[in-house]
């Protein structure tokens, strides 16, 4: 009998199984960004989509990522293209529109595609409460470390990246992601917030256009 | 109904291999040898009832019956009968069903043939063989249940992934696989039966076996080279193996089997390696099971994934059970498994066995670690990595360099006791064909040593092992004046394993050449094209002629007509195409390949203008490729010759009397 050299494989080989069990439990696709607890790439990008109502920016606007300082920022990336874009959609625009008066600024950033087709593409999804901006190039969406569409960047109030949400949202993700983000907020900051209703129905946006 | 039907008939046959894996032992111990038919009448029954529920499932495939889950979810109206039909292996539930039913069809077979024996190697592995289907009937009534009830019931289905509808191969390299992969279940149960029986000293287990586990590495062996084959013909980017984890998880077992192959003739001739044949043979199959795992789990990025479940679990207690069952049954026989013989010479043909073993096991390692190393990472130090081509190519090539070298050294060498100067003249064919081969790689442009070393070697081997027939054949002209080929023809009856083995290895070289010559010389390069222009590769002419688009039953294609040109004069039309599918966003592309014996054209269609006025071709210059190819169909061919029934000896036969076990043992 060798029992020894049986116990001796045993034990070699219930750490693989045991690394094997783990690895059940991970996703191998899904490839971790950098960015969460980073700061945010800057940008200037102009709004080609204005939005609705309280959200509302003009179009041709300079979104500059510096003036958000302050604000919570859901930094959307999505394409007319993006049939995934299609299943979050509504869910994005709804949420924004609950957080009218806070301050939050949701931002769709169109990728791969020109804004003639992302503007029809909103009119035919039934509207945007919120704007979006071009990104010619996808200048920013290498920034970002944009793997596909759509993906979602959750920016505290310091401009760094929170966190990263791959894939379509729901309207419970997004929820609990600027809600943490809100309530963690700075108390400077908090104590700022007033101010910004009022900086996103365009008054901002001028002081945007100064710099 | 039918849904009903299937699912029933699997629920019956895991309740009977359930009895019979519980009342085979019993009916052993007791010593009942008239209660074994009971034991094998459950192998029977269980092989009924998996195909009677296999049918069911594919009738209702082919008759649109969306009530059932598996048909909603590859089934569509639109599909050719043809694939609708294969598509049974096209997803995770339907392929576990296929797995079932082959498994079901070799034990009933293997024990038919062996029921007479006398002893209790037959019932173990008869169990053996029924706990691993009861394994995969636990998978069909629990998380790859094909047979979930939909309602309401879906007019029509998304039919299978494009890609598995795109090709005929799809047809041929899965059964194929199959047919390989559990096979290899089979010389596992007698192993197991051999070791629960306490007859592992002897060779029974070995012998009952050889023909099913030649069998089965000779479906594996094709199932690869098809494998290879499809990925070529199909996926439009002109390789054919990028060390996936699906590829490699057929490749893993396959590796140990070979490694098999060889050291069981050690065992039979001189009595040695038994305990490591056991080992082999059970880790070969705990290997095929884990590959299984890695390919159905999702838990290894990989292109072939299938969709995920809490499939992963039972495999991996499975693989567990396994682990430790055979781990404490090969300790409990190890005093029964001592060496008779030990090895008498440095430079015999044992040594190089146990190289080729050393290095195959060596290889196996390789892989699997390579395989495996994502997750290592992200377990021990967080960080996601991916291990590619780069990483396997880098590690593996010194192996299959020293194995082709070994293959052809090997056959020269004499049992026993050190080769003797006759070895020089074995060694020269082989040495003046891998000099030129060498020299005609160097002269080609080949620089890297490896691609050099890969022509040297691989025509080292071809040399000695066509030397074998060849001198082998003019003795028996000599001796009984026959004709050559008659004489080449009763040469291999006569010993159909040795030659059948020798085959293999003249396939294995026809593989390398193809490998090394188009890893070493391809030649590729993209254009945009409008009508009547050309572009040149490795002085091969291709002028665009015209795009085009038709209608097919289930999709739509668009496709260029490409002339390889001769002069002036049109050589051959090749037409590369993009399919587009309704259910899927992206086109498929299909490539269109024009063989040669000197290489492959190969065409891809990457862009077009909707009007026609140009199109964007990728055309790549393959040399060798169809080698690859004639080399698996020659490997195949070896292991046809080492399965058929050996040809009666007759007085003439040049090959001394002995026991026909012995004979036939000889490599």
């Amino acid at each position: 009998m060798n029992w020894k050299r049986a116990s001796i494989a045993a034990a070699t080989a219930a750490p693989v199984i045991g690394l094997l069990a783990w690895g059940l439990t991970r996703d191998p696709n899904s490839i971790p960004s950098p960015l969460p607890g980073r700061e945010a790439p800057t940008f200037a990008l102009q709004v080609f989509a204005p939005g609705q109502g309280d959200l509302a920016r003009p179009a041709g606007d300079t979104v500059r990522l510096a003036d958000l300082r302050g604000k919570v920022v859901v930094l959307n990336f999505w394409a007319s293209w993006c049939l995934a874009c299609r299943d979050e959609h509504s869910a994005l625009s709804d949420v924004a529109l609950s957080y009218a008066g806070k301050p939050v600024q949701f931002l769709g950033v169109l990728y791969n595609d020109v804004p003639d087709k992302g503007t029809a593409w909103i009119a035919e999804m039934g509207g945007q409460s919120y704007p979006s901006v071009d990104d010619p190039g996808a200048r920013v969406a290498i920034d970002y470390g944009l793997y596909g569409v759509p993906e979602t960047f959750f920016l505290d109030a310091s401009g760094r990246v929170a966190y990263k949400h791959t894939g379509p949202v729901t309207q419970g993700v997004v929820r609990f992601k600027v809600d943490s983000l809100l309530a963690a907020a700075p108390q400077g900051t908090r104590q700022a917030a007033p101010a910004a209703p009022a900086a996103e129905t365009g008054a901002n946006s001028k002081t945007g256009k100064g710099q | 109904m039918t849904r009903l039907l299937a699912f029933n008939a699997i629920v019956v046959a895991l309740a009977v291999t359930t009895l019979g894996a519980i009342f085979g032992p019993i009916a052993v111990r007791k010593g009942r040898r008239d209660w074994l038919m009971y034991l094998y009448a459950a192998v029977y029954t269980n092989f009924a009832l998996v195909t009677l529920s296999t049918l069911a499932l594919i009738y209702g495939l082919v008759s649109h019956d969306f009530s059932i889950s598996y048909v909603a979810q590859v089934g569509s109206r639109a599909t050719p009968t043809f694939y609708t039909i294969i598509s049974l292996w096209g997803a995770l539930e339907g392929s576990i069903v296929f797995w079932a039913w082959v498994l079901a069809m070799y034990a009933a077979a293997v024990v038919w043939f062996n029921r007479k024996r006398e002893g209790n190697l037959v019932p173990y592995a008869a169990v053996t063989l029924l706990v691993v289907a009861l394994f995969f009937h636990i998978l069909l009534v629990g998380p790859a249940n094909p047979f979930l009830p939909v309602f309401p019931v879906p007019f029509d289905g998304p039919g299978p992934n494009p890609l598995l509808q795109n090709h005929i191969l799809m047809g041929v390299h899965p059964p194929l696989l199959y047919l390989g992969y559990v096979g290899l279940t089979v010389p596992f149960a007698f192993a197991v039966g051999a070791m629960l029986s306490g007859e592992v000293a002897d060779d029974g287990w070995i012998k009952v076996t050889r023909r099913w586990t030649i069998t089965a590495w000779g479906f594996l062996t094709a199932a690869i080279i098809a494998g290879m084959w499809w990925s070529y013909e199909v996926l439009g980017w002109g390789g054919y193996w990028a060390w996936d984890p699906v590829e490699n998880a057929s490749f893993i077992p396959w590796l140990t089997c070979t490694a098999y192959l060889h050291s069981v003739m050690v065992q039979e001739r001189r009595g040695m390696l038994k305990l490591w044949n056991l080992n082999l043979m059970v880790g070969t199959f705990v290997l095929t099971i884990l590959g299984t795992f890695l390919t159905r789990s999702g838990i290894i990025s990989s292109v072939h994934a299938f969709t995920q479940g809490t499939i992963g679990y039972y495999f991996l207690a499975f693989i567990g059970i396994v682990l430790v069952a055979t781990l404490f049954l090969v300790a409990g026989n190890s005093d029964k498994l001592a060496s008779d013989g030990r090895l008498d010479a440095p430079l015999s043909r044992e040594t190089a066995f146990l190289l080729n073993n050393l290095f195959f096991t060596v290889f196996m390692f390789t892989v699997l670690i390579g395989t495996l190393f994502p997750l290592v990472a992200e377990a021990v130090r967080g960080v996601k990595v991916s291990v590619g081509e780069p990483f396997f190519n880098k590690m593996t090539l010194p192996m299959m360099v020293a194995l082709i070298f070994l293959m052809g050294v090997g056959p020269a060498l004499p049992w026993k006791k050190a080769a003797g100067p006759e070895l020089k003249g074995k060694l020269l064919p082989g040495a003046i064909l891998g000099v030129l081969f060498a020299a005609a790689a160097l002269v080609a442009g080949a620089r890297g040593a490896y691609s050099v070393l890969a022509f040297l070697f691989a025509g080292f081997a071809l040399g000695v092992n066509v030397r074998e027939f060849v001198v082998g054949a003019n003795a028996r002209v000599r001796a009984h004046g026959e004709s050559w080929l008659v004489a080449l023809s009763r040469l291999v009856s006569g010993n159909r394993r040795r030659y059948g083995g020798y085959t293999a290895h003249i396939g294995v070289v026809l593989v390398t050449l193809g490998v090394a010559a188009s890893s070493t010389f391809k030649q590729e390069q993209e254009a945009t094209l409008k009508p009547g222009e050309s572009i040149t590769v490795a002085g091969h002419t291709l002028r665009f002629k015209a795009a085009w688009g038709r209608e097919e039953q289930q999709r739509q294609v668009i496709g260029a007509t490409m002339e390889w040109m001769d002069g002036e004069r049109v050589r051959a039309t090749i037409e590369p195409r993009m399919n587009y599918y309704p259910t899927q966003d992206a086109p498929v592309p299909t490539p269109e390949v024009k063989s040669t014996l000197r290489g492959d054209i190969y065409l891809n269609l990457m862009a077009f203008k909707q009007d026609g006025s140009n199109v964007t071709v990728k055309v790549i210059w393959e040399p060798l490729v169809p080698w690859i190819w004639m080399g698996g169909l020659v490997l195949c061919l070896g292991a046809l010759i080492g399965v058929l029934p050996g040809r009666k000896r007759t007085a003439d036969a040049p090959v001394v009397v002995r026991a026909p076990a012995l004979a036939e043992a000889q490599p």
